[in-house]
């Protein structure tokens, strides 16, 4: 309760009586189910947490004498969850929906920024346009985005994040979902680059469809290629040479240790990993609607996907009159059994709630999933360490394990159960409560 | 989804030699003729009055019925995710290539009404449009398998109105005060100039590489110029390495084209729509062109007007190489009858009615040794009529692609019921979650 009124008061004195300062440095979780994710469900043990760390987890392990203690009988901890894709943190994205930039008119505009006059259109590869890849999440982040809590509150303690307005997005950053200063928060950087198939639209420059795009991400690509070896000829024979340009657009796709790249449908799964290859750049698809057509292919190219929480519903903006095709009945119909053909296929994968309307839905939506086929265990691999070994953070987040950074969750019962609480999140080590229900509107609360 | 793994399944198992007996077989290059065709390994082996039957052949009894080659279609838009690259008037870095759609509904109709071959064009929003995709309409295979495997690269060219609109004025203003940005050209003119200009840069291209690869050969340390994808498959088009397919409609448009393509030692391998051919046949027939033509859909347009349900006939007379395409992916299921019309207008023959959808789009794609006829050696794409395929009361029974039937008129009929059956099934099941899947969605608002 006391953190309401905190959070009328500013930021800074937020922090202080908001968490920080009350909570010790060592804390001993004892006598819990303890779900390490990573080794075999410990019945009854204790999780030990020191200065932000995972100092000792097992049954035996002994709650050191400076520790504060919490009474786990009844209760179960799992690693805190990891949201595969969002951009939390950054108060200048949308919802990270998959723009495959299907359809004849294009993906649609990008959203408009508020910022400077408009540039004019594009008039081609060359003007460099809806490309920020320079743009970096971990430089971005704003530690008072109120969306942060809400994801924390419904069990999420970490997430990758990423600039998501262009077809060149930018750089993602794994962060840490709480901490008083951005450079808290920071847990990995860069992550990778967030492409997106959006177009200008016909009156908004190049490109202005889904060709255009992918053109245009060849040519980026090429240029990036070209750049690299002309800046090393050039270091290594000035004399005699003209000195390329410097490029921000062009440094901006060469420091991306990955790319994200959109896909629906079996026909764009098939496109963008074709292109991923091409492109010669490790590629993880993310979205996956109708995934559970093409786990065979995922699997032949060896892909990882980040499945998109939010399954396609009916919009209820439809003519109630107009039946849909078989096609799109199909898809509402199977979409929440992706997850699980791709676990039999044996296509590592994570969720993501960045597109859900709220954080707090990412527990109806796995449930979903669970009754599609996926075994429950997988479920939460897929918000854990599966995204933290994508991401190539499984050496500090994803498990619970000694050393890990000591992100946790504590909850009256089995995750993703309807009537399960989550009791308590630990970030770095610090304790939260979340709000006790309506555990939905925190937000409008304060707003 | 049981339709598509079925038509799936048909398709890739080695299927045994087929022969098609009984029927009135119109090889289109070798007269017509009551006989039998035979197929075996994707390829027509024999054709004749009488022929030998391949131990353990699959026997299509076609009595009563007529087989010609499939239809090819030589301009169309089915099958890709984006037709128009339409921001810049030079848009050659774009294929089709990258935008299959080889679950498009439009395959399958296409399909259905007899068409194996399709040209997927880009769309005629600029002067120089995005590169071109030969298909086969193999319906349930994924993008690798629709591809037409060695079909020489095209790209789309287009005079006249589309490529001369500036785009929009007020959208391009829209919340700034700065002047509204508007592409070049807009006039016939600056069409020209967009090409030459065009042409000009991918030779100072071409000349870059040129020069950069002699000094590398010499061994001197230099940088690599920038690889440029639009100049690429304009060098190509120098180099006569991928056919030009251009949009056009006004007779003075097409001698424009022409006459800068002669400059550049440029062939244009088609003109598209072509609707005043008939004016200027003799100079297409001199460049060696080929037209690709409606038979009698005209007016949609001011450019459009001055058309006659005469010009593939005149042309043909003229020496013309001349093809009906269909534009559209509805007119695309009944090419046959767009042929015969040719037939009452212009009179032409059974055959070279016939030859407008087969053998002579064959011909302007290069792919005359593959298909557009019944002949030995030739790709088994074979469709069979009920009726005589010149007739509108003809309807498909049977489509085969490389020997394998892709297409069953009465397969589809019972296929349809099952169709229906399974989205009855699936719609109740929506229903029944509904109210449940309400209390689910919540007040949904993301906080701001």
């Amino acid at each position: 309760m006391l953190r309401y009124f905190c959070r009328l008061l500013c930021a800074a004195a937020l922090s202080l009586s908001g968490g920080i300062a009350e909570t010790p440095a060592v804390i001993a979780i004892r006598n819990a189910r303890i779900v390490t994710v990573s080794g075999p469900v410990i019945a009854k043990g204790t999780v030990v947490v020191r200065n932000g760390l995972i100092e000792a987890v097992g049954e035996n392990a002994a709650p050191p004498a400076d520790a504060w203690i919490i009474d786990g009988a009844g209760l179960t901890v799992y690693p805190g969850l990891i949201d595969a894709m969002n951009t939390l943190g950054l108060s200048d994205s949308g919802p990270m929906t998959a723009a495959t930039g299907g359809g004849r008119r294009g993906g649609g505009p990008p959203p408009t920024t508020s910022s400077g006059p408009p540039a004019p259109p594009a008039r081609g590869p060359e003007d460099r346009p809806l490309n920020t890849s320079y743009l970096l999440a971990a430089d971005q982040i704003s530690p008072s985005d109120r969306r942060i809590e809400a994801a924390r509150n419904a069990g999420f303690t970490s997430a990758v994040t990423f600039p998501n307005r262009n077809i060149f997005s930018g750089q993602g950053a794994v962060i840490n979902l709480a901490g008083e200063r951005a450079g808290n928060m920071v847990v990995h950087s860069p992550t990778g680059m967030l492409l997106t198939m959006r177009s200008a639209g016909f009156s908004g420059g190049f490109p202005a469809s889904l060709m255009g795009v992918i053109a245009y991400i060849r040519q980026i690509y090429l240029d990036a290629a070209q750049y690299k070896t002309a800046k090393e000829i050039y270091a290594a024979h000035p004399v005699g040479n003209r000195r390329p340009d410097y490029d921000k657009h062009l440094e901006g796709v060469l420091a991306a240790p990955r790319i994200l790249l959109p896909a629906g449908n079996p026909k764009e799964i098939e496109r963008m990993l074709r292109f991923g290859q091409e492109l010669q750049q490790d590629t993880i698809l993310y979205g996956l609607a109708e995934g559970y057509r093409a786990a065979g292919t995922l699997k032949r190219h060896n892909a990882k996907a980040l499945i998109d929480l939010r399954w396609p519903e009916k919009s209820r903006d439809t003519d109630p009159e107009q039946i849909d095709s078989l096609r799109s009945l199909e898809m509402r119909d199977k979409a929440p059994s992706t997850a699980a053909e791709l676990k039999k296929a044996g296509v590592p994968f994570a969720f993501y709630a960045g597109a859900l309307t709220q954080p707090s839905d990412t527990s109806k939506a796995v449930k979903k999933a669970i009754d599609a086929g996926l075994p429950a265990a997988d479920a939460l691999r897929a918000l854990t360490l599966s995204p933290a070994e994508i991401f190539g953070v499984a050496d500090r987040l994803g498990s619970i394990d000694k050393g890990k950074i000591a992100n946790l969750i504590v909850t009256d019962g089995e995750l993703f159960q309807d009537r399960t609480k989550i009791r308590y999140v630990l970030v770095d080590g610090v304790k939260y409560e979340p709000a006790p229900e309506p555990s939905a509107s925190p937000s409008e609360s304060t707003r | 989804m049981k339709f598509l793994l079925f038509l799936t399944a048909a398709a890739l198992t080695a299927a045994p030699p087929i022969v098609i007996q009984n029927a009135t077989v119109l090889t289109v290059t070798k007269g017509a003729f009551k006989g039998s065709v035979v197929v075996q390994d994707g390829k027509i082996k024999e054709v004749g009055e009488k022929v030998m039957i391949p131990p353990g052949a699959q026997i299509i009894d076609a009595s009563g019925q007529y087989v010609m080659p499939g239809i090819i279609d030589a301009h169309s838009h089915i099958a890709a995710d984006s037709i128009n690259e339409g921001a810049v008037s030079v848009s050659s870095m774009v294929g089709i290539e990258d935008v299959l759609d080889p679950e498009d509904i439009g395959i399958y109709r296409a399909l259905a009404g007899g068409v194996t071959t399709v040209n997927v064009l880009h769309g005629s929003a600029n002067a120089i449009g995005g590169k071109c995709q030969v298909i086969k309409t193999r319906w349930g295979k994924d993008r690798e398998g629709i591809l037409f495997e060695g079909a020489k690269p095209g790209i789309k060219f287009a005079l006249g109105e589309n490529p001369k609109r500036q785009g929009n004025v007020s959208a391009s203003r829209t919340g700034s005060g700065a002047p509204p940005v508007l592409r070049y050209p807009a006039t016939r003119m600056g069409v020209e100039d967009v090409i030459r200009q065009a042409f000009n840069d991918a030779k100072t291209y071409q000349a870059e590489w040129k020069g950069y690869n002699e000094r590398k050969a010499r061994g001197e340390t230099v940088i690599p110029p920038k690889r440029d994808l639009k100049l690429d498959a304009l060098v190509e088009v120098l180099e006569g390495k991928r056919l030009v397919h251009a949009h056009c409609y006004r007779a003075d448009e097409i001698l424009m084209l022409l006459r800068v393509a002669d400059e550049f030692g440029v062939k244009i391998k088609t003109l598209q729509h072509v609707l005043e051919g008939y004016k200027v046949a003799k100079e297409i027939k001199e460049h060696g062109a080929g037209a690709s033509t409606f038979s009698d859909w005209w007016a949609y347009k001011v450019e459009a007007f001055d058309a006659i349900p005469y010009n593939a006939a005149i042309m043909v007379k003229k020496g013309v190489l001349v093809s009906l395409n269909s534009d559209s992916g509805e007119l695309m299921r009944r090419l046959n009858t767009e042929a015969g019309k040719t037939m009452k207008y212009g009179g032409l023959t059974e055959t070279e009615a016939l030859s407008l959808i087969t053998i002579n789009p064959a011909k302007q794609l290069d792919l005359d040794h593959r298909i557009g006829s019944i002949e030995p050696g030739k790709d088994a794409d074979l469709v069979i009529y009920d009726k005589h395929p010149l007739s509108s009361f003809a309807k498909v029974q049977r489509v085969l692609i490389d020997g394998a039937v892709y297409f069953e008129r009465d397969r589809d009929l019972t296929e349809r019921q099952q169709r229906e059956q399974r989205k009855k099934q699936l719609l109740e099941k929506e229903k029944q979650s509904q109210p449940q899947q309400k209390k689910n969605a919540g007040p949904g608002r993301r906080p701001a």
